[in-house]
């Protein structure tokens, strides 16, 4: 809402409409309001687990009603760079599955491929149905002034959040419906059923009539299980677990009140470790044995493919300008956060004589675990990170912290800045690439902070682009 | 449907429904005692036992005390069938079947859910028990509404059914078991003040005695009693009108799915001795072996439901 320079208190554009309608409204009706959309939440169950915590409970992730608002103009530049991004992290995919040309030419060193625990040897070779590998990808950016925008990371596994989106937008209707009548927001609700559209499309070629569709969750203890009952209900399709499904005539069928029915394609929210016991984690009880077979026979589609982590993976990320002009000849639309690779020497001198303006992260880690932030950290933290670094370089990047832009949030004290990231959820088919007009916001609620996990306090905001 | 989903709403209605009965025991327990000159401890062991709970609270607690078996029916964690545990159930299982709810009804039971852990979270005193007890009601029917307003008439409603009845006509059977006694025809002439506090309890813990009393007038006697409860077909909650709700239900489904099963079979045979024996061929045989063939019988049907429609393999 505002620029670089929170002091400056210049509305952006887009924010006019939104900062008159504020302006003229009471304080205490707008705390109010904030309560009730609590109470939705609570009620609507769009709860979270968090891990290492009793089971049963079930927290909300704070929910801050001043929406974060993108003009269509910039939307479009916007969509244009992540499209871009998106097919060249699925031809990067084909290819280090396939022929491993970007290595041949030595723009990815080789070793960065192969001695990553995110490659699965297992999809050497095989073709995805449709020739998809991210039918659903999440990519984090940053806004640091009007019309730059840097991607944060790559989310090409299993991406969640976006039932917040939808949440989100359905809170704020019932809340504010003033609002919606006096601004234009691009919809967001066609979400589950393009979701739909475009997994059935990705399903096997051999497949008769509708392609059959199924959610796979762990279960109802995991921490998005909500999210996982949201998409299953919005596309209409079963929600089904691991133990409700089995491999029965060289298909993947579940387990009805008549009997076994084949699944075409399975959008599973289990990851790729604990996807088949027979092929990867023995001990898993979560996935489908046997599964992978099918895969590999062509008889199922699973959304996202696995082994789709290589592309995602924190050390990957640093080449991503290379990846992007590689497969589409043209320049990276969207920039890169400058990325130092802990495992180059002179990299990795630079990082620890500059720890305390960096943020280092872990190369696999996510949810804003294991990462230091230097300008935040105590000397303690920054002398204990200091040896982890040192123990084990390769598994650390570093990046400096970026001068984000601030959005407003409501505060016991008024609207008052805080940092924010952008999550646009793109789908992917033969038919093309779908990225829904907003997205999840996510942002820091204590003053200063960058982190905006959810595990770490951070909450969400609707996100309007609005119809230019 | 999932095999899975289908036991998740059978049980999330089964759950339910024992909320409500409980609900309704407990309510029956404290009107007969404010209602009785004696404070007598020992009609809520008997309270108790028309709710099938008496066994656990008597491992807990070495004394009667009213204080003590409400809050043991109420909201006990111990104990399996209390207010407060069968409503996690249902709600746990409504999550795990959130996908064949419609919102209405989820947000019904959850809404549910949400109240009363709050409401139950201390100990509840005499002077709150009433609207305690109104709420759960208040709550439960909600979903209950919310259900029969918005769910497409579908298997999975037919499930919903299955378990709401299953659990009702088990309900009915265990009240009848256990105070059989006092509807035998020995009884007949007793006709004493203790009596009668029993035959209200059994009627009251159904919610039968207004429609007893449109039926019957106040001429109480434990035939007709029996009879009402046993087999008539417009009382909600009589074992005849419970298992014909179950065999019209398997029958939606067989006709859906265009083919039988053998629970099908097993509800048709329940419902046909249901109706073909009159009160006093029950009383011939006996009340209370009368009973106990039809409680064992409604334990194969459930089992059998299980088995035909894959709930757990």
């Amino acid at each position: 809402m505002w620029g670089r320079d929170p002091e400056s208190q210049k509305l952006r554009r887009p924010y006019e409409v939104f900062g008159q309608w504020y302006d003229g409204e009471d304080p205490a009706r707008l705390r109010a309001k904030q309560r009730e959309a609590e109470e939705v939440f609570r009620l609507t169950g769009i709860t979270f687990n968090v891990y290492g915590q009793s089971a049963a409970e079930e927290r909300l992730i704070p929910f801050d009603i001043v929406p974060r608002i993108i003009s269509g103009s910039e939307w479009t530049k916007l969509t244009r760079g992540i499209e871009q991004r998106v097919r060249a992290i699925n031809a990067f995919l084909y290819d280090i599955y396939h022929r491993q040309e970007i290595i041949k030419a030595g723009r990815v060193p080789r070793e960065m491929i192969q001695h990553n625990d995110a490659y699965l040897p297992e999809m050497a070779g095989v073709t995805p149905p449709g020739g998809v590998y991210t039918h659903i990808v999440g990519i984090d950016l940053v806004r640091t002034g009007d019309d730059e925008f840097y991607v944060l990371e790559d989310n090409a596994r299993t991406p969640s959040g976006v039932s917040y989106m939808l949440e989100n937008r359905e809170t704020m209707l019932k809340m504010f419906p003033e609002l919606f009548s006096k601004t234009r927001v691009q919809k967001v609700s066609q979400y589950p059923r393009s979701l739909l559209r475009s997994l059935r499309a990705c399903a096997p070629a051999n497949t008769e009539g509708t392609p059959t569709v199924a959610v796979l969750t762990p279960g109802s203890y995991n921490s998005a299980y909500f999210e996982h009952a949201f998409l299953a209900d919005g596309m209409g399709v079963e929600l089904v677990e691991g133990h409700d499904l089995r491999v029965v005539d060289g298909r993947v069928a579940m387990r009805t009140t008549r009997g076994y029915k084949p699944i075409d394609v399975l959008y599973r929210r289990v990851d790729d470790e604990f996807l088949d016991p027979l092929n990867f984690n023995p001990d898993s009880a979560l996935g489908v044995p046997g599964i992978m077979d099918v895969y590999r026979a062509g008889n199922i589609a699973i959304a996202n493919a696995p082994g789709t982590g290589i592309a995602d993976d924190k050390a990957i990320y640093s080449y991503m300008p290379e990846i992007v002009e590689f497969y589409t000849g043209e320049k990276a639309i969207l920039q890169n956060v400058p990325t130092w690779r802990c495992s180059d020497a002179d990299s990795l001198k630079y990082v620890l004589e500059n720890l305390k303006d960096l943020v280092v992260k872990e190369v696999h880690g996510s949810g804003g675990y294991g990462m230091l932030i230097g300008p935040t950290a105590t000397k303690k933290d920054i002398a204990e990170f200091r040896k982890k670094l040192q123990a084990r370089p390769s598994n650390y990047i570093a990046q400096p912290t970026l001068s984000l832009s601030t959005v407003p949030i409501m505060t016991q004290k008024g609207l008052a800045p805080r940092h924010v990231d952008l999550r646009p959820f793109v789908l992917v088919s033969p038919e093309g690439i779908n990225i829904t007009p907003g997205g999840l916001t996510r942002v820091a609620l204590q003053k200063g902070s960058l982190v905006v996990n959810s595990s770490q306090g951070g909450g969400t905001k609707d996100t309007w682009v609005l119809e230019d | 449907m999932l095999g899975k989903t289908a036991g998740g709403l059978f049980w999330m209605f089964r759950s339910l429904e024992r909320a409500e009965n409980i609900t309704r025991v407990i309510d029956t327990g404290q009107r007969i005692a404010l209602t009785r000159s004696a404070d007598d401890a020992d009609e809520w062991a008997s309270i108790m036992q028309t709710a099938s709970v008496d066994l656990g609270y008597f491992e807990k607690y070495d004394e009667l005390s009213k204080d003590a078996v409400i809050d043991w029916m109420l909201r006990d964690k111990d104990n399996p069938s209390s207010v407060l545990r069968s409503l996690e159930s249902a709600r746990n299982n409504a999550r795990l079947v959130r996908t064949g709810l419609t919102h209405e009804v989820w947000e019904a039971m959850n809404g549910c859910w949400m109240e009363m852990k709050e409401l139950l979270r201390r100990k509840v005193n005499e002077r709150d028990l009433p609207s305690v007890l109104e709420v759960i009601r208040q709550r439960t029917g909600l979903v209950r509404g919310a259900t029969h307003g918005t769910m497409l008439r579908n298997d999975i409603y037919d499930f919903c059914r299955i378990g709401t009845f299953l659990e009702r006509a088990d309900n009915t059977a265990r009240i009848l078991d256990v105070k059989y006694y006092v509807l035998l025809p020995s009884s007949f002439a007793v006709g004493s003040s203790l009596d009668n506090v029993q035959w209200e309890t059994i009627l009251r813990s159904v919610s039968a005695d207004s429609g007893y009393r449109a039926v019957y007038g106040h001429d109480t006697n434990p035939r007709d009693i029996a009879s009402f409860l046993v087999r008539d077909g417009r009382m909600p909650r009589s074992l005849y009108f419970c298992a014909n709700r179950l065999m019209e239900n398997l029958n939606f489904i067989a006709h859906d799915y265009g083919s039988g099963c053998l629970a099908r079979d097993k509800a048709e045979a329940l419902c046909r001795r249901l109706r073909e024996n009159d009160i006093d061929n029950v009383f011939d045989y006996g009340l209370h072996e009368y009973i106990q063939d039809i409680l064992i019988s409604l334990g194969e049907l459930s089992r059998q439901i299980e088995i035909d429609f894959r709930f757990y393999q």
